[in-house]
């Protein structure tokens, strides 16, 4: 088994052409709603989910600055067209699931029900070390 | 009492299920017996509690039973089963095992289901083990029942199978509360006592011998120590003991297998006083055994290691070459040779290169500094 993590991000470019949420019907917006949840109850089904959280998507970058004096804040930066929207972790057999279950996660239904075919970023998690190893 | 009810839970199991009980309802039954063991027990301990546990967990069976005709059959066969004896008890860990391990099982699944039916550990013992929320353990679990419940126990075992599954526990274990490698070990053993195949002996020699070294594995601020660095003091000489005699043993039968090889490894590294002691000619000959047995790209680059040790780094990187480039550890093991052969400028960013493709967070953090001394100095 490994963990991998699955990234949703807002990108500018998608691979079909798909007008931003907010200008979906409140129907459309409910089924992709609806199928993210359903998407996270198969894989709680099949013993595969661990973890999925959506995040805001206004953030702040900070940095230390040197002992005593309080963090810098800045950002959003405006070279940044990239956002993580969320993410999934999965537990699962091989890489070949892991891509299959991203897959389905992007095949979330958009405008006329149509899947939108978002990218999803697929990143293993570090393991522990195996013992045997000679 | 916790030892006493994870001993007898797989023998209980395996007698519900060689009376014909259903996989997934007998398990059910064991747990709901094991509850009101942990009630009563404390006040009235019976004096046998395997035969306590087998007729409450089997009067539950029966209650469960779907149809009054089932249940009438099963009923019969209760009246006909005489009282299990030695024999009978390693027939049912074997049976049961064989379950777990059913091929139609992932290796998860079947890693899950061994350690709750077989290893007694609990749900949520497992769950954390393996660092997943127990509700989806749980799903694993009962999935896992189901499928064998529906296979059914009609098919051979595969004995194999099982053993892959406990290499599996013990190789590739989580931290937690659960001690999967000694855990891994526990169920070993009891295979080993059931069966006859020299292979068992092999695995469970293979897991001591690896076990015998843990406590020199990491060093007190968490960073991995390979082998030759490892302080030998700190290997654990009884378990190393046990194993080698295990090994011998097994060895003397003349049937030789891949744990067995693999198992004769550790024990000539486990030999070695010191790293430079370490009998490589000898190593070399088991990995020429091995790659003869298996075609495992693995192994096949495990040699190139011994053979760096006995020939010198320049064979070894011409046999490197027939290594395919996706193996694990490959430019690990390349940083290495270059480093052998004096190429310090080579090794460091091979050992970078090695770093970036790390699997795991110890072994990245150790090939970074690999790559950082020879850079430094």
């Amino acid at each position: 088994m490994a963990k991998y993590l699955l990234l949703k991000h807002y990108r500018g470019a998608k691979p079909i052409d798909c007008a931003p949420m907010d200008q979906w019907t409140p129907q459309e917006v409910s089924d992709h709603i609806a199928f993210m949840g359903k998407v996270a109850d198969d894989l709680r089904e099949r013993g595969e989910f661990v973890d999925a959280q959506g995040l805001s998507p206004e953030g702040t970058f900070v940095r230390f600055d040197g002992e005593g004096r309080p963090p810098v804040t800045d950002g959003p930066f405006a070279e940044t067209k990239d956002l993580i929207a969320g993410w999934m972790v999965i537990d699962v057999d091989s890489v070949e699931r892991a891509h299959e279950a991203a897959a389905y996660l992007s095949s979330a239904p958009g405008p006329g029900g149509v899947p939108i075919r978002e990218w999803i970023e697929v990143r293993p998690f570090m393991e522990e070390p195996p013992t045997i190893t000679e | 009492m916790e030892q006493l009810v994870r001993d007898l839970t797989p023998q209980v199991l395996g007698i519900l299920v060689r009376r014909g009980a259903d996989f997934a309802a007998a398990e059910d039954a064991v747990q709901e017996a094991l509850v009101e063991a942990v009630r009563r027990w404390p006040d009235a301990a019976p004096d046998d509690p395997k035969a306590w546990l087998v007729t409450v967990a089997w009067r539950k069976v029966v209650d469960a039973g779907r149809s009054a005709s089932a249940r009438r059959a099963r009923e019969e066969r209760v009246h006909d089963e005489p009282a299990p004896g030695p024999s009978e008890d390693q027939d049912d860990t074997l049976l049961l095992l064989f379950l777990c391990c059913h091929p139609a099982l992932t290796p998860a699944s079947a890693v899950a289901l061994t350690l709750r039916a077989v290893g007694g550990l609990t749900t949520r013992q497992i769950a954390e083990a393996y660092l997943v929320p127990e509700a989806t353990m749980a799903q694993r679990i009962s999935r896992a029942k189901r499928t064998v419940a529906e296979q059914g126990v009609g098919a051979p075992g595969d004995l194999y199978r099982v053993l892959t599954v406990l290499y599996l526990v013990f190789n590739e274990g989580y931290s937690g509360d659960v001690d999967l490698a000694a855990e891994a070990i526990r169920l070993t053993r009891m295979l080993d006592r059931a069966s006859d195949e020299p292979e068992v002996a092999g695995l469970l020699a293979l897991m001591l011998l690896h076990h015998a070294r843990r406590a020199a594995r990491w060093s007190a601020s968490g960073e991995l120590v390979p082998l030759a660095e490892q302080d030998r003091t700190r290997w654990d000489t009884d378990a190393v003991a046990e194993g080698v005699e295990i090994l011998q043993a097994a060895l003397r039968r003349d049937r030789l297998g891949e744990y067995q090889a693999q198992a004769a490894i550790a024990a000539l590294h486990c030999d070695a006083q010191t790293a430079e002691e370490t009998d490589w000619p000898q190593i070399l000959e088991w990995y020429d055994e091995l790659v003869a047995r298996t075609d495992s790209p693995v192994v096949a680059l495990n040699r190139v290691v011994a053979l760096g040790e006995v020939d010198g780094p320049y064979v070894a990187l011409r046999a490197l070459d027939a290594v395919p480039p996706e193996v694990p550890r490959r430019t690990a093991v390349e940083a290495w040779l270059h480093e052998r052969a004096g190429e310090a400028g080579r090794a460091a960013e091979l050992y970078a290169d090695a770093a970036a493709v790390a699997t795991s967070a110890a072994e990245r953090d150790h090939l970074t500094r690999q790559a950082a001394r020879l850079r430094h100095s």
